[in-house]
Order: C-alpha cells, then sequence, then structure tokens
C-alpha cells in the first residue's frame, strides 16, 4: 500500500507527530435569501489512527454539514465556513489554496455517502468511477486502472468483481452499491474515513454487514473513521468515542462506555432514553418533546433548553454553557452537568 | 385569456400575506403555491412588461382606429416607396399603401386567430388529456397512441396540407381555415400536460377522499382534479398562443394562410421581402411588431411557469 | 437494448401508418373535387384531370386510395408533379443541399447551446446567465419568416457580410448565414434545457461525490456533469428536426437554395398539390425515422434505459 503514498508530500507541512485530525471551533453557515441559517456553530473533536468517533445527533443537527466542510465539499454559495480550523497532521487544511486542498481529498481524507444510489454518477460504470481515482491522482493508464479497480472491488467482498466492474450502478443492490462506495473511498487509502450515515438506506441484515466490513478495513489499514448517524445501536457496536450534536455544537463528547452508562449533558440522556430497549418491554417508550430550532432562529443561552428538563435560568441566557471537563478525555456544554451525570 | 392576471388573482386571494422585511420565513402558516406564484409575480418586472405589452396588442387588435385614423386599404401607386411622414410614420410599400396603417391593423387578424385556435386547442387538450389521464387503461392506451401519432407529423407541414385544403375556396379569405387548421394540430403538449398533471393529481389524497365520500367523474374532475392541473395548462396555452401568432404569419408568408384583401403581418412581411432591396421598411415594421407579440406572450408564460415551479426559485 | 429496440420500432410503424393516414386523409377526405382542390385556382386540363384520377385512384373508395398511396411510399414512388416530374427524381435533386445545410445548422446550432448553456448553467443567476436568458426569449420570439427575411437584409444585403442568396451548388460560406438562421431556431430551446439540466446536475449526490473524490472542478463539469446534462439536450433534437424542417421550407424560399424546402415553397406557391403531398409524406417518413435514430442514441447514452 505504500506505493501509492506518492502524493503525501502534496500536503506540505505535515508533521507525523500532530494528532490525525483535529477540529476546533468550526462554524458553517448558510446565506440563503431568507436569512443566514448557522448550521454549525462551534463544533469540536478530536480524531486519532483507528480510532472510531460517532457524530451523533438529529437530523439538521449540522453533522453532514460538519462532515463536508472537513472534505471541502460544501456547496459555497450558500454554505461558507465563518470560523475555526481543520487541522489534518498539524495543517489547517481550510486555509490550503484550492489545488492543494482537493488532493487531501481521497488521498487523506475520504468520504462514503448515505445513499450510494444517487451518489454514484448514473451514466459511467463503476470500473470507470473507481478508476478515475487512479488515473487522476496517480496518472496510471486505463488498463492498470481497471485491474486495480477490480483488487478494490474484491477487497470490499464483490462477488465476481472482474465482471461486475463493466456494470453500472443501478445494476447493483442496495449493499453492493454501498460497497462500491467503500472502495472509492479507500482507492487511495487515505488515513481519515468520513462515512456519512452509511448504513440508513439499507435493510438491518445488510447494515451489520457493511459496518463489519468498515471495521475491518479500518484495523487492516489504521484508518481514523468518523460515523456520522442518528442510530445508537450501530454506535454502540463500533464506536470508540461519541459527539454529541445540537443546533450546530458538541454538546457532549465522551467515550462510548462512559456516556451510555452515565450521559452528562441532558440531550444525550434524553436520547439514551429514547431508545427502545427490550427489558423495558410494555413501559411507555420516551420522547424528548419539542423540536430542535430552526438554525435560522437558535434560542440564547444553551440551544437546548426549550426541551430540557434540568434548564433555569441562566441556560436561558447568553453566553451559552462552555465546554465543562467531566473528565479526562470528556466535555459536556451544561451548566448542570454534575447534576446531570449524577442522576 | 386576455387578461393573464386574472388567471392568477382569482387564485391568490391571500394578497395579504405581510412582507415584513425584517424576519422573513417566520410565517408559520401554511402558504398555497398559489399565493406564492402570486407574490412571486408582482415582483417580477418581466410579468409586468409582458402584461403591459399584451394590453397594448389587444388595444391594437380591438380598436385600431384609436393607433392610426388611416385606412390601411387606401393605396396609390403614386405614392410607392415614399418615405416616413408627419402621418405615415413608417412611410409606404411598393403598393403605396400606408405601412403604419397596415402593421396597426394586421394586429386584429393575428390575435384574433391566435386566440380562437388556442381556445380551440385547449378545448381540445382537455377532453383528451384529461379523459387520457382519468380513465387510464385502454382509453389511456389509445389516445395516447393518438397523440404520438400527431407528434409523429412535423407540424407546419401539416398544417399546410390542412390549410390548403381548407382554404380550396376562393372566395373566402381563409381566416377560418388558418383558426381551425392551428386549434386542431396544436393541441399535443398541452393534452400531455394535462394528462400527466391528471393522473398526479388522481393519486392525491384529497382525490381518494372525495370519491370515496361518492363524487361522481365528472364533480371530480372539475372540483377537484382541474383546479389543480389548471396552472401549467394555462402556462402551456399563454405560450401556444404566441406560437400560433408565429404560425399564422408562417402560413401567410407560404401562401396558405390568409389571403385575398386580408390585412396581417405575416402577408405583410411576405408581400415585402421580394422587394426587401428596395424598400426594408415594409418589412421590418410587421416584422417588429410580430417578433414583440410573440416576445410578450412567451415572456408571459415564462414568468407564470417561473412562478408556479418552485424547483427553480 | 434489443427489447427497446424492438418496442420502439413497433411504435414506429404504428405511427407511422397514423401519420401518413392523417396526412392523406387531411388532402383527400370528403372533398368534392379533390382534383380541382389539388390544383388551386388553376384550370385543369381534361387528360392531367385523367392521368391523376389514376394516379391517386380516386375513383376507388377512399381506404383503397390509402392503400395504393402506401403502397407508392414503401416502393419508392411517390407520383409525379403537375409539372410532369417525377417526385422521387425532383426529392434526389433536392436532397443534398438540404443536408448539407440542415447538418450545419444543427451543428452550429447545438454547439452555440450546448456550450452558452453549460456556462449559463454553471453561473446561474449572474450576469451572463441572465443576458443569455433575454437572449433566448428574444430568439424564441423570432419565428423563422421575420428571421431569414431580417437576417438577409441586414448581414446580406446592408452589411454585405454574407451572400444574400445562395445557389444550386452552394459552398459553404454561402450556405453560412441561412444556416445560422435555421440553426438559431433550435438554439433557444436547446440552451434552456442544457442550462436547467446542468444546474440540476451540479446540485446532486454524485457531483459531491466526484468533488469528495478530489477531482478537479474541470473534470467534474466536463465529464460527470455533462454527461448527464446532454441526455435531455439529445432527446431535443429529435424534436427539433420537426422544426428545422419548417424552418428549411422558408429559409430556402428566402435564400433562393434550391433543397427540398424550396421545392416545397415553390410547390405551395404555385399550387402544385402533388409534389406538395408527395413531399410531406416523404419528410413525415423522414422525421419518424431520425427520431427513431435519437430514441437509440439516447439508449446509448443512458444506461438505465439501455438495460431496463
Amino acid at each position: 500500500m505504500t506505493d501509492i503514498k506518492a502524493e503525501f508530500e502534496a500536503v506540505p507541512g505535515v508533521d507525523p507527530n500532530a494528532p490525525l485530525l483535529e477540529v476546533t471551533d468550526l462554524h458553517v453557515e448558510f446565506r440563503t435569501q431568507y436569512g443566514v441559517a448557522k448550521a454549525v456553530n462551534g463544533a469540536n473533536f478530536r480524531l486519532a489512527p483507528r480510532e472510531t468517533l460517532a457524530i451523533l445527533g438529529e437530523s439538521g443537527c449540522g453533522k453532514s454539514v460538519t462532515a463536508q466542510a472537513i472534505m471541502g465539499i460544501l456547496d459555497s454559495p450558500p454554505g461558507f465556513i465563518t470560523r475555526g480550523e481543520v487541522r489534518y497532521r498539524g495543517v489547517d487544511v481550510l486555509k490550503l489554496p484550492e489545488n492543494e486542498r482537493r488532493r487531501v481529498r481521497a488521498n487523506q481524507i475520504a468520504m462514503i455517502f448515505q445513499d450510494a444510489l444517487s451518489a454514484l454518477n448514473p451514466v459511467f460504470t463503476v470500473g470507470f468511477q473507481l478508476g478515475e481515482l487512479f488515473r487522476m491522482h496517480r496518472g496510471m493508464s486505463r488498463a492498470d486502472a481497471k485491474k486495480r479497480s477490480i483488487e478494490l472491488l474484491d477487497q470490499v467482498k464483490i462477488p465476481a468483481a472482474a465482471s461486475r466492474v463493466n456494470d453500472f450502478p443501478h445494476q447493483f443492490s442496495g449493499g453492493m452499491r454501498q460497497r462500491v462506495m467503500i472502495a472509492m473511498a479507500l482507492a487511495l487509502d487515505p488515513e481519515v474515513l468520513i462515512a456519512d450515515e452509511p448504513t440508513t438506506a439499507l435493510d438491518v441484515t445488510v447494515q451489520a454487514q457493511i459496518m463489519g466490513l468498515l471495521a475491518e478495513l479500518q484495523q487492516q489499514r489504521n484508518m481514523g473513521l468518523i460515523l456520522i448517524t442518528h442510530d445508537m445501536g450501530v454506535v454502540a457496536d463500533v464506536a470508540d468515542r461519541i459527539s454529541v450534536m445540537y443546533a450546530g455544537k458538541v454538546v457532549e463528547e465522551a467515550p462510548v462506555y462512559d456516556i451510555y452508562s452515565r450521559p452528562a449533558h441532558p440531550y444525550a440522556k434524553a436520547l439514551l432514553e429514547s431508545i427502545p430497549r427490550l427489558d423495558m418491554k410494555g413501559q411507555q417508550l420516551s420522547v424528548i418533546k419539542g423540536l430542535p430550532p430552526a438554525l435560522t432562529n437558535i434560542p440564547p443561552g444553551c440551544p437546548f433548553n426549550p426541551r430540557c428538563g434540568y434548564a433555569r435560568d441562566v441556560c436561558r441566557q447568553d453566553p451559552p454553557p462552555p465546554p465543562y471537563t467531566v473528565a479526562a478525555d470528556r466535555t459536556a456544554r451544561c451548566h448542570f452537568w454534575e447534576e446531570v451525570v449524577s442522576s | 385569456m386576455s387578461d393573464p392576471s386574472v388567471i392568477t388573482s382569482s387564485e391568490a386571494p391571500n394578497t395579504d400575506v405581510p412582507t415584513d422585511p425584517g424576519g422573513p420565513l417566520k410565517t408559520d402558516k401554511p402558504r398555497s403555491l398559489a399565493g406564492d406564484a402570486w407574490r412571486d409575480l408582482r415582483r417580477n418586472w418581466i410579468f409586468w412588461a409582458a402584461s403591459v405589452l399584451v394590453l397594448i396588442i389587444l388595444l391594437m387588435a380591438i380598436w385600431p382606429t384609436l393607433f392610426t385614423s388611416a385606412d390601411p386599404r387606401s393605396c396609390a401607386l403614386s405614392r410607392q416607396y415614399d418615405g416616413p411622414s408627419g402621418s405615415a410614420y413608417f412611410g409606404y410599400n411598393f403598393q403605396g399603401c400606408d405601412t403604419f396603417a397596415r402593421t396597426i391593423h394586421g394586429a386584429r387578424a393575428s390575435i384574433q386567430i391566435a386566440v380562437v385556435a388556442t381556445l380551440l386547442s385547449g378545448l381540445i387538450a382537455l377532453v383528451i388529456g384529461m379523459s387520457s389521464g382519468y380513465f387510464g387503461r385502454w382509453v389511456d392506451a389509445i389516445l395516447s397512441r393518438f397523440i404520438d401519432v400527431v407528434l409523429g407529423i412535423p407540424f407546419l407541414l401539416a398544417a399546410i396540407v390542412l390549410a390548403k385544403r381548407l382554404s380550396a375556396d376562393p372566395q373566402n379569405n381563409g381566416v377560418w381555415a388558418v383558426t381551425v387548421t392551428l386549434g386542431v394540430l396544436g393541441w399535443t403538449t398541452a393534452a400531455r400536460i394535462m394528462r400527466s398533471s391528471v393522473i398526479s393529481a388522481k393519486n392525491q389524497d384529497y382525490v381518494a377522499a372525495a370519491r370515496m365520500l361518492g363524487a361522481g367523474p365528472g364533480r371530480l374532475m372539475l372540483r377537484h382534479i382541474l383546479p389543480n392541473s389548471a396552472a401549467p395548462f394555462v402556462v402551456v396555452l399563454t405560450i401556444l398562443l404566441g406560437i400560433n401568432i408565429a404560425s399564422e404569419a408562417t402560413l401567410s408568408f407560404l401562401g396558405v394562410g390568409l389571403k385575398g384583401n386580408a390585412i396581417s403581418w405575416g402577408i405583410s412581411i411576405a408581400e415585402a421581402s421580394p422587394y426587401v432591396r428596395t424598400a426594408a421598411a415594409p418589412l421590418v415594421w410587421p416584422s417588429v411588431f410580430l417578433a414583440v407579440t410573440v416576445l410578450a406572450f412567451i415572456m408571459l408564460g415564462d414568468a407564470i411557469r417561473d412562478a408556479f415551479d418552485p424547483k427553480l426559485r | 437494448m434489443f427489447r427497446y429496440f424492438v418496442r420502439r420500432l413497433l411504435q414506429m410503424v404504428l405511427t407511422f401508418f397514423g401519420a401518413t393516414f392523417i396526412v392523406y386523409a387531411l388532402m383527400f377526405a370528403n372533398q368534392d373535387d379533390p382534383l380541382q382542390a389539388l390544383a388551386g385556382e388553376r384550370p385543369l386540363p381534361e387528360n392531367q384531370r385523367q392521368a391523376l384520377t389514376e394516379l391517386y385512384h380516386l375513383n376507388e373508395p377512399f381506404i383503397v386510395q390509402y392503400g395504393y398511396y402506401m403502397q407508392g411510399l414503401l416502393t419508392g414512388d411517390f407520383g409525379r408533379s403537375l409539372t410532369g416530374r417525377q417526385i422521387g427524381d425532383m426529392m434526389a435533386d433536392a436532397w443534398p443541399v438540404t443536408i448539407k445545410l440542415a447538418l450545419m445548422a444543427i451543428v452550429i446550432g447545438a454547439t452555440f447551446a450546448v456550450t452558452t448553456g453549460v456556462i449559463s448553467g454553471i453561473r446561474r443567476g449572474g450576469p451572463f446567465d441572465t443576458s443569455t436568458l433575454v437572449f433566448t426569449l428574444v430568439l424564441l420570439a423570432l419565428p423563422i419568416v421575420v428571421l431569414a427575411p431580417l437576417a438577409q437584409l441586414i448581414f446580406g444585403i446592408k452589411f454585405q457580410w454574407f451572400p444574400a442568396t445562395a445557389g444550386r451548388d452552394a459552398t459553404f460560406f454561402q450556405l453560412l448565414l441561412p444556416a445560422i438562421v435555421l440553426g438559431s431556431l433550435v438554439v433557444a430551446t436547446e440552451l434552456r434545457v442544457t442550462r436547467a439540466s446542468v444546474a440540476e446536475n451540479l446540485r446532486s449526490d454524485y457531483v459531491r461525490t466526484a468533488r469528495a473524490k478530489g477531482l478537479s472542478r474541470r473534470r467534474v463539469i466536463g465529464v460527470h456533469v455533462l454527461r448527464n446534462s446532454l441526455i435531455p439536450v439529445v432527446t431535443l433534437i429529435g424534436v427539433d428536426l420537426g422544426g428545422l424542417m419548417s424552418g428549411a421550407i422558408v429559409t430556402e424560399g428566402v435564400f433562393n437554395i434550391p433543397g427540398v424546402g424550396f421545392n416545397l415553397f415553390r410547390g405551395i406557391r404555385t399550387e402544385d398539390g402533388p409534389l406538395v403531398v408527395g413531399f410531406v409524406s416523404i419528410l413525415t417518413i423522414v422525421f419518424l425515422v431520425s427520431n427513431l435514430i435519437v430514441d437509440l442514441l439516447y439508449a446509448a447514452l443512458d444506461p438505465r434505459i439501455r438495460y431496463e
């Protein structure tokens, strides 16, 4: 795998000892004719090799936008990164010129998307779309690129890869298509993989296969994996650490075991309580009251305060709660985290 | 059909939606598509420009004497190619007729033919498109094939054959023949639009609900399906109006349209083009009027479509 | 692919019979004196009258007449014009220059429309886009009867940039102005469809994927977006052919190009009914066949159709 790392030097100033990926105070807003939607308002997290970080939250909480901002594929306009840093091995990729930034994509940071059917180009064969990576980034010939593509399809366990390489995306089943997506993301051996709801569109049995494949490939390749999802079940199985996002902010970041046993933020707690559990069968399912705030109109103070059982006056006023340190590798943006943890 | 604002204002009564500039998008009450469309339209300068043009053209067609007192039929060879003067702004043509008067009076035939032909096409499209969409199955199969067959003949070629046939009687001046020709051949696009919007409306829950409450096919179509298919249909017909004006001119130009002593833009263009090297004005002015009229209707149709198509906003 | 082809072919056969039947019926059904109608206002000598009665089998029932007419069409016998020439021969004479003109028009029109449409679609809402929008509106508003004489007047006669007319063995340059006029007929719709399709594809998920793959903007647009955006444009070209035929009648008439359209133009003016019916029938067949070809092209461009 090392021979295809030729473009590693393409990112100047990389420090091999710096953290793999570090997102600091990331702010993203969408400027539309109807007003400014603040989609991400200070996202912070860090990722190490072989680590799996899950970003968890309801739809519209800014998790996909965060991923797109890291990748540098936000639609701009209307999306703008207004503040923050995304450091890959110490280099702030947001400050790189576009042609260098472009090489970071797929080479160092790759991404897989939710709906593989629409995320793959319908009029090109999967072989073309995979081979394109080798041809454009590695200058390979069509024949070599095709050979590599077949190898890749093999690695993601697509049967009869040599013949399926000439098929079009719509000729694959949903699970197989997602495997093609994964192959495409891993083609250039990236160090960071962002998976945006990779299994949401799939059947439950296929979901497990895909997650298993991802975990396996991650271990083989020492990748850091950012898993974006709203599915708490998936998270518990594979994640090492969790970032819970709400209204564009990471409200709690913690190792997976800690957060499942004793959440420190009321929102995380509420999310956990809303998972249907077998041992609670017959009891009423708890739901979170109300709706997440409109991103054009985020309430002052803690954004969760209108829906929060712990909220007091201080929660309704600016400044919003800072990330309190709960434990060594654990933060929560709640003034009353101690109360929440102990309850 | 004549006043485009009627189309939208009847569907868009809630013009009192506050346009508060400070906090947009905070209105929680559901806004209707027609209401949205009307608010969009009101801000669209293209819509207003087109409406004003259409009004002026209609006025010209109804009261040409408002614009000129000269008689377009009084021609004198002694005035052949005379330049513009105080009364004849565009000068005289090769027969010594007042070009300005002929251009103004030309509006009537063009507009009259286009409007009646469009209404005829609309009626045919309504019946065929609705039956096809509503009854489905073999009715749809047969009617859709029929539409394909009609679309299989290049429009102008069919129009030439039909108009030639209808105007075979040397007595008439061709107005009736051209109107029927355009009306009978121009309905296909509108019918297809009608068909697809009926099909999509048919599957809506509120239509199913009305059917379960015992509404018959006639009532279902008129009260429940038609109002929701109206917008795209009106757009197609508005544009068709512009196309019909152009088609009339083309047929007249080719010699299968209006004839005899009829006055229309197409005839003026046809008459003037052989002599264009000697005098350009008799060709240019009817051309300009024709183009502006077609433009006005197409702009109007475009503006309404854009307003009703939220995808393009 | 094969099933798609067979289905389209069957549909075309059906449309073919329907369309020719309509053309024939429009011309001949329920007429008191179809021969006089064919000849229009000019007097019809008895010998010609007899010849025509025999040619069109007018003493037979209508459906038999149509049968003979179809037989003629299928065997390449299109009858004679009132001037006595074989319509098939006239057609053969007229084709080359018309095909040249039409090809030039399609290439000029499509190239301009697609290029401008792509730029417009990328810079949606910008000044370039707005001016193209105005431009297409103006083009749409200029019917060929306005465009052809005006273009001849302005560019051929006033500025003399181009020859005002073209003759039998017209050169590329002589055909250029008529071809631009004819091509501009299809520019507006093709440009608008390209623009809308590019704008829509730019927002699609697969474009996001292509960007995530670290492809250059040029490649994302030039390969991924363009290939998808061309699909609807290609289908339009089939429909546009009908418009081109109509346009060719006026354009060839105005610029004096002795092609198919010119013959038809003269046939209409001289009230040569058999010539008009014969030419219209042939053009209808050409239109149907080209639409079949475009359908197949469509399938070649869109794998989702191909493997249906």
